[in-house]
């Protein structure tokens, strides 16, 4: 278990852990069956006429998983706070796992499913403002049962 | 807080610290008496009384005559020896029978077996990881060579009716070979009463040193070597004798002989003593393992609701070393495969934890993990989205 010491960091010390009450959008990624589950509550500001333009002004996160899946969740929160829909769903697992000076390889997948799980809840954020077309260029989590 | 620089290592089933007795038996054997045994100068001369004396020493621990026993590099070169040993030293029979819950050194070595034409068969495990006696009765025939069972299990510590399987396995003349590697120096072993012909066996778990174990066959037991050279081990295991490992090992199991019930007695009060503690302490656990069926030091539960590289780094935080059956410290994908093969759900599978108590714990180690383990607990239940409390 090489973690680097900003994975250490923000598994110890977590940032925007919990739910939010009546989120604007919540998407769920991982399973508990595979040892990673996560799910992500934003809340949104909203922009009527382009909703890609619209902000994340609120993040919280519940998972369930190794250290690297907890930083990854952890440090995902922070650098989409303030970032547009747009923004949030261009991002990649990379960007993540660089922001944390790297991941084991074997890890990775923990990444993705952090970057996946917040895609998931811009989608039902989008869905849930009658956008489905917007929605539906979003790849979110790939496949929900596994 | 005054814990916090003193370390707790609850890993003794991963390895064993070796005994300062161990060392200082060891000692001379790397310089001041280093010779080889096959020389027949005087050096030589003792350093093959110092192999032979631990050869001694190690009969009387497991019940066997010396030149049943071969000294090897550990449990993973005993458990190849003794499965390739036997399939290769006939040419009639082509089954090996083994469990789900073998060590991997058992395990892929027969799908290595299988890549060569043998077939095999994992017997299934019971909820507490007792093996299945009725498969085995239907599954060993008269083609099978081979019974492989270990005799305690290193994740959750069950121990398997050896004396049952090695009856069912002579009933169609097939070998038992038993992975003991986990009982030797810990539990009393009698190769006859247990009906094994092969017992694999490593130093460094039971506070000898790494590197060094033995096979034990019993007489008339046909095996192949795996080293192929010169006439150690009455040419069955070809190499310079690891002189000072060996003596290590031999030193091991004069102290396991004379310490192993007292020892066993008060490994087994701390371990139920962290148990009744930790359950007192939190909610929604389970033991992994059978309930009395099992060594001393293993405990081994899982923890509802999270995951067990998260727990295990929060611990080594801590100080407290322990091992966990969670994909995320296997190096796979998949979780601890005994507990899977128990019917250990997926999630708690990925949640198990195990301590494994040893010769060197104190009642403070145990104080000192259920001074910490439950806030660690808690931590991660509140982070989980599968807490709903
Ligand atoms: C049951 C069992 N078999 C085999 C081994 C391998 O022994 P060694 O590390 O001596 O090769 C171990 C320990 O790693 C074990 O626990």
């Amino acid at each position: 278990m090489q973690y680097s010491e900003k994975v250490m960091d923000h598994f110890m010390n977590p940032r925007n852990v919990g739910e939010i009450e009546n989120a604007d959008g919540i998407g769920t990624c991982g399973n508990p069956v595979c040892g990673d589950l996560m799910t992500f509550y934003l809340r949104i500001e909203p922009r009527i006429e382009d909703p890609n333009k619209a902000c994340i002004s609120e993040i919280r996160f519940k998972t369930f998983g190794c250290g690297a899946a907890i930083a990854v969740a952890s440090m995902a929160s922070e650098m989409v706070k303030g970032k547009t829909l747009s923004e949030v769903t261009a991002m990649s697992r990379d960007d993540v796992a660089n922001e944390l000076d790297g991941l084991p390889p074997i890890k990775m997948h923990c990444s993705n499913i952090g970057v996946q799980a917040i895609q998931e809840a811009v989608k039902d954020y989008l869905k849930k403002i009658g956008r489905d077309d917007l929605a539906g260029k979003i790849k979110g989590c790939p496949d929900k049962k596994h | 807080m005054e814990h916090k620089k003193k370390s707790v290592y609850l890993d003794n089933n991963a390895t064993t610290p070796a005994d300062p007795r161990v060392i200082e038996k060891m000692l001379p054997y790397f310089h001041e008496t280093s010779a080889n045994p096959s020389s027949i100068h005087g050096a030589g001369r003792r350093a093959r009384d110092a192999v032979e004396e631990a050869r001694e020493k190690l009969s009387r621990l497991v019940h066997c005559r010396t030149d049943e026993t071969y000294f090897t590099s550990g449990g993973t070169e005993s458990d190849n020896m003794g499965i390739k040993g036997a399939a290769f030293a006939q040419s009639e029979r082509t089954k090996i029978i083994t469990s789900a819950i073998e060590h991997h050194a058992v395990l892929t070595t027969c799908d290595y077996m299988k890549k060569h034409g043998y077939e095999i068969v994992k017997a299934p495990v019971d909820e507490y990881g007792i093996v299945d006696l009725n498969f085995l009765s239907r599954a060993v025939d008269d083609k099978t060579l081979l019974v492989s069972i270990m005799h305690a299990n290193n994740e959750v510590g069950t121990i398997e009716p050896l004396k049952d399987i090695g009856e069912i396995a002579h009933r169609h003349g097939a070998i038992f070979h038993s992975d003991a590697v986990q009982t030797v120096g810990k539990i009393p072993i009698d190769m006859d009463a247990l009906q094994v012909d092969m017992l694999s066996l490593s130093g460094h778990k039971f506070y000898g040193p790494k590197g060094v174990g033995a096979l034990v066959v019993r007489r008339g037991t046909r095996f192949d070597p795996l080293h192929h050279g010169g006439h150690h081990e009455r040419n069955k295991r070809a190499g310079t004798e690891n002189v000072p490992g060996i003596v290590g090992l031999g030193a091991a199991c004069e102290i396991s002989m004379t310490e192993m019930n007292t020892e066993e007695k008060s490994i087994r009060e701390l371990r139920d003593s962290l148990w009744i503690g930790i359950n007192k302490e939190i909610g929604e656990v389970q033991l992994n393992g059978h309930p009395e069926n099992r060594l001393a030091g293993t405990l081994n539960i899982s923890v509802k609701y999270i995951e067990g590289e998260s727990m295990l780094l929060n611990l080594d935080m801590h100080g407290i070393y322990a091992s966990s059956g969670s994909a995320c410290t296997s190096g796979s994908l998949e979780a601890s495969h005994v507990l899977l093969a128990m019917g250990v759900p997926h999630d708690l599978a990925h949640g198990s934890l195990r301590f494994s108590m040893g010769r060197f714990n104190t009642k403070r180690d145990i104080d000192h993990v259920i001074e910490v383990f439950p806030g660690i607990v808690k931590k991660l239940r509140a982070i989980s989205p599968l807490c709903k409390n």
